[in-house]
């Protein structure tokens, strides 16, 4: 037997639990209305807790008076979370927080507090940069090879300008928490990072981290928003601290949430492209700008070209606007749906100005992408697969080319890259003398099929049935797992689990092997049954098998610490998406048929869970395309849409026919298990917007493409 | 309908809505007769306003009779989720648009965030939990579980909920109905195609057990 085990996954061919379409292990629990969120939680006594926010987009405040609020009956405890002379740079900033018996009661207590500020001129529009002073800092600045020469030589030149804005994350249950803090504390948060809440917490409030037991069955949607424990968090403790322990509960209104818990930066870009005849890129130059708020709206260098990194001439520069609006959160693929956008809607007018069928423009161009995966002949491999699904030969006509009736069809394309990589992730297996099996990781399911995945590599490594897989996951007692971003989750778990079990496996066999007369080094796990390696009638049911364990239960580790490709994980992946819509030039309203999305993500553990992130990510890049963004009015400062009836989101009939194809074949599979949250979430905005421009003849240069946009693009024309 | 028993605690001082209303009328003459009349039935009713104070109330909630005691203005989807645990139906905009806190009343599917709990009185309300009460789970339930209709499920009880309804008033629905019926709730994780097959197959799976 030799020291470590062989964890590395078993072929393709071999597999009878991972690559299977297993339905989600949590499914019931949620479908049912049983699942608990941190904003289910009820506890003896709970308080609700509200904020008061401030109304000015840049002020200084010169009082707060929280007396008359105190004295109100219910009223629990008060926070106040500005003091006279505070600079507040964003409405919605928490400037004083309550908790009361009921939310009502909270609710008009809040409104007793007094709140005096002196507004002061503020900036909340990026859009025209000639308007934002000196809010505008140069960030980042790259050029390669004669950028001016290779006009000059250039057969054909494209300009474009092209926009897209800040928009949110608009999770369906908004950031907050239940903290009960008696001797210990009790926390209930929504969040991503379940291990790392309490941690981070406990040093806000200057207590021990053993102090703190963080815990989360289920959570709604974060997109990237719910990383840390924010402002809210440490102030919701404090509230309970002052009501003497009693737990509150405190989760942002819908208007707060969309104002300040999540957006993701815009971009704007002037993009200036050379290429020849043949369709050849030769030169790239583009300056952008983009907000992040009061974080500021930096790239760093090089982001511009995305993909196509090896353009022989280059010109970058990117200024960073600070406005005042809440800072920016990651959001599901940091910056890649911008510079998707940017490129693909560049190179789609560099195709119309020079005649070119765009699948042959992108893929003779994707010799520029960089010769690691997703490298040119992953992307020209997936250009050609979507265009069949799109049925691009049959449906595709040169732009504006699109017949006399009133109702025009488009077609566009966009691509993406994530690396994907998996993060630190700890696991802890548990095999019981009665043959039950445990495995516990500090993670958490956002949604994505996080719970079933790891009891799929458990089954897969033990013989067992999925379903016979306790999975405990979402509290800090059980070992340390990272934040669920950037696609790192499925690497991390997948990999922690397959090591654990795996060495739970060994103790077991190492426990059977004399019963069964083999070495431990000759057993396997097939079937629910440990048996002799070429001779299957030697074997002992799991259940007997574990018997012979007596009382002690195994308990290994197995651990993910490298966030490098291990044998088990990989990074690099690509996708392709093609957008069909057909747009009303009369009403401008723009009509999905069908967005197709091709991507690898190697080894797909659970392809029906893989599924439903591709259509999910399809869907809120439909979204991003044509109905989200967050407005803010420069007169007041203030979200004008900050409810769900004014920001958008597609509803069931909005979204079309969606395909989703997962490239599962073995040259993918063996590179390894890669994460799929973020590819399938960035290429789809500019193949809408490229589809709409193929449709109507003109360029509509700033998404969402609702009507109005449409329309003014379509009077530019005529 | 509002509640006949006297509220136990005394109104205190502040202002009931109809005073709000009548309030209104005195000060606004281009609001005009309609206000009049209501202030006059406000008038001869006065002795029946509940409230702002804690008033008690009888929820008939997937069959059995909850009584509790709540402000007026509490919403119906506060006092199923503060009040009596059931927290199935989801908060997420609170103000009628997301469809996350769906609930049937008197067989019609309600934003249970824009009707008042005193309000929902006298009907029989039905709640996801009604749904996996016994020992079976409801036909939806295990098609959006089988379909993968949910991806963070926060959205799932009111869509269930939502597909109830429709399929209580049209059991074979064609894609198109499935689009209108679910029209007014929204699933940020984008688990639409899902839901599609969810509830057409929930429905053939319906008719076929005989359960409309």
């Amino acid at each position: 037997m030799p020291d470590t085990p062989d964890y590395s996954w078993p072929p393709m061919d071999k597999r009878r639990v991972m690559g299977k379409r297993h339905t989600r292990m949590d499914g019931r629990l949620k479908a049912t209305g049983r699942a608990k969120y941190a904003s289910d939680v009820q506890r003896p006594g709970m308080l609700y807790g509200v904020v008061l926010t401030c109304p000015y987009a840049l002020a200084r405040l010169t009082s707060i008076d929280t007396s008359e609020a105190e004295k109100m009956p219910g009223v629990m405890a008060v926070e106040p979370l500005a003091k006279a002379g505070d600079l507040i740079q964003y409405a919605g900033y928490e400037v004083a927080a309550l908790a009361a018996t009921s939310e009502q009661l909270a609710r008009d207590a809040i409104r007793r507090i007094k709140v005096q500020y002196e507004p002061m001129p503020h900036v909340v529009d990026e859009r025209d940069l000639s308007k934002v002073g000196a809010r505008a800092t140069k960030a980042a600045e790259w050029k390669q090879g004669d950028p001016d020469q290779a006009f000059k030589d250039a057969d054909v030149i494209s300009d474009g300008f092209y926009g897209i804005p800040v928009l949110d994350h608009c999770c369906m249950e908004s950031h907050g928490q239940v903290i009960e803090w008696k001797e210990e504390m009790d926390y209930w948060p929504s969040t991503q990072f379940v291990s790392g809440v309490g941690p981070e917490l406990a040093k806000m409030l200057e207590i021990p981290a053993t102090n703190i037991h963080a815990h989360m069955e289920a959570i709604g949607g974060g997109f990237g928003s719910k990383f840390g424990v924010d402002r809210w968090g440490e102030y919701c403790a404090k509230l309970s601290k002052k009501a003497g322990g009693r737990a509150v509960k405190l989760f942002l209104d819908r208007a707060t949430e969309l104002a300040i818990a999540g957006n993701r930066p815009s971009l704007f870009a002037n993009v200036r492209i050379g290429a020849k005849k043949d369709g050849t890129i030769t030169v790239w130059q583009s300056q952008s700008w983009a907000t992040g708020g009061v974080a500021s709206g930096s790239l760093p260098p090089r982001q511009l070209p995305y993909v196509l990194f090896n353009i022989p001439n280059q010109r970058f520069q990117h200024t960073a606007v600070q406005t005042n609006a809440a800072g920016q959160r990651a959001w599901r693929a940091p910056n890649q749906q911008q510079l998707s956008y940017v490129t693909c809607c560049a190179m789609e007018d560099a195709a119309a100005r020079l005649h070119m069928d765009p699948i042959e423009f992108f893929t003779k161009n994707m010799d520029y992408a960089r010769p690691i995966e997703p490298g040119p002949q992953t992307y020209k491999d997936q250009l050609a697969k979507a265009a069949e699904l799109a049925e691009w030969k049959k449906l595709w006509h040169p732009r504006g080319e699109s017949g006399s009736g009133t109702v025009k069809r488009g077609m566009g394309i966009g691509f993406a890259m994530w690396a994907g990589l998996g993060h630190e992730s700890h696991c802890h297996t548990i095999i019981n003398p009665d043959g039950t099996v445990a495995v516990e990781i500090g993670s958490q399911d956002l949604g994505t099929g996080t719970r079933t995945i790891i009891a799929m590599v458990a089954a897969e490594t033990l013989g067992l049935p999925a379903d016979a897989i306790k999975v405990n996951i979402g509290d800090n007692k059980y070992p340390f797992s990272s934040a669920s971003g950037g696609s790192t989750t499925v690497g991390g778990v997948s990999a922690s689990t397959r090591k654990s079990t795996m060495n739970a496996l060994v103790k077991l066999f190492e426990a059977v092997a004399p019963a069964l007369g083999a070495p431990a080094g000759e057993l396997e796990a097939v079937d629910s049954k440990i048996r002799v390696k070429g001779n299957p009638a030697k074997s002992l049911s799991w259940a007997d098998a574990c018997r012979k364990l007596g009382v002690k239960p195994i308990s290994e580790m197995g651990e993910n610490t490298q966030r490098g490709p291990g044998g088990l994980i990989n990074r690099g992946v690509g996708g392709i998406q093609i957008a069909d819509v057909s747009v009303d030039t009369e009403t401008g309203i723009v009509k999905m048929n069908r967005l197709v999305a091709v991507h690898d993500c190697g080894l797909v553990v659970n392809p029906k869970t893989a599924e439903s992130q591709i259509y999910g990510a399809c869907i809120m890049n439909i979204c991003g395309a044509l109905m989200e963004e967050r407005i803010l009015d420069n007169q007041t400062g203030r979200m004008l849409n900050k409810d769900l009836e004014f920001y958008k989101l597609a509803g069931i009939g909005d979204i079309g026919e969606i395909v989703a194809h997962l490239e599962i074949f073995p040259e993918r599979d063996s590179r390894g298990v890669i994460g799929l949250g973020e590819p399938p979430a960035i290429g789809g905005i500019a193949a809408i917007a490229n589809a709409v421009t193929n449709a109507i003849g003109v360029r509509p240069p700033v998404v969402p493409l609702t009507p109005d946009k449409v329309l003014r693009a379509l009077e530019r024309r005529a | 309908m509002i509640s006949k028993k006297k509220p136990e605690a005394p109104p205190k001082a502040g202002v009931s809505r109809r005073g709000f209303i009548r309030g209104v009328g005195l000060g606004s003459g281009a609001l005009g007769a309609g206000i009049l009349e209501h202030t006059a039935e406000a008038q001869t009713q006065a002795a029946k306003v509940a409230g702002p104070g804690p008033a008690p109330i009888t929820l008939e909630v997937n069959g059995k009779p909850f009584k509790l005691n709540v402000e007026p203005r509490v919403t119906l989807l506060d006092a199923l989720r503060d009040h009596l645990n059931h927290t199935g139906a989801k908060r997420a905009c609170d103000r009628g648009s997301c469809g996350s806190c769906t609930v049937l009343l008197g067989g019609k599917a309600v934003y249970a965030c824009n009707i008042l709990a005193i309000e929902a009185q006298g009907k029989p309300i039905q709640t996801i939990e009604g749904l996996s009460a016994g020992a079976q789970v409801h036909p939806l339930i295990d098609a959006f579980v089988e379909n993968d209709g949910l991806q963070c499920g926060f959205c799932t009880p009111g869509m269930v909920m939502a597909s109830k309804a429709l399929l209580e008033r049209n059991p074979n629905p064609t894609l198109e109905d499935v689009h209108a019926g679910l029209a007014g709730n929204y699933c940020r994780c984008g688990s639409y195609m899902g839901i599609r097959k969810a509830v057409l197959a929930a429905s053939k799976q319906m008719k076929g057990a005989g359960r409309a």
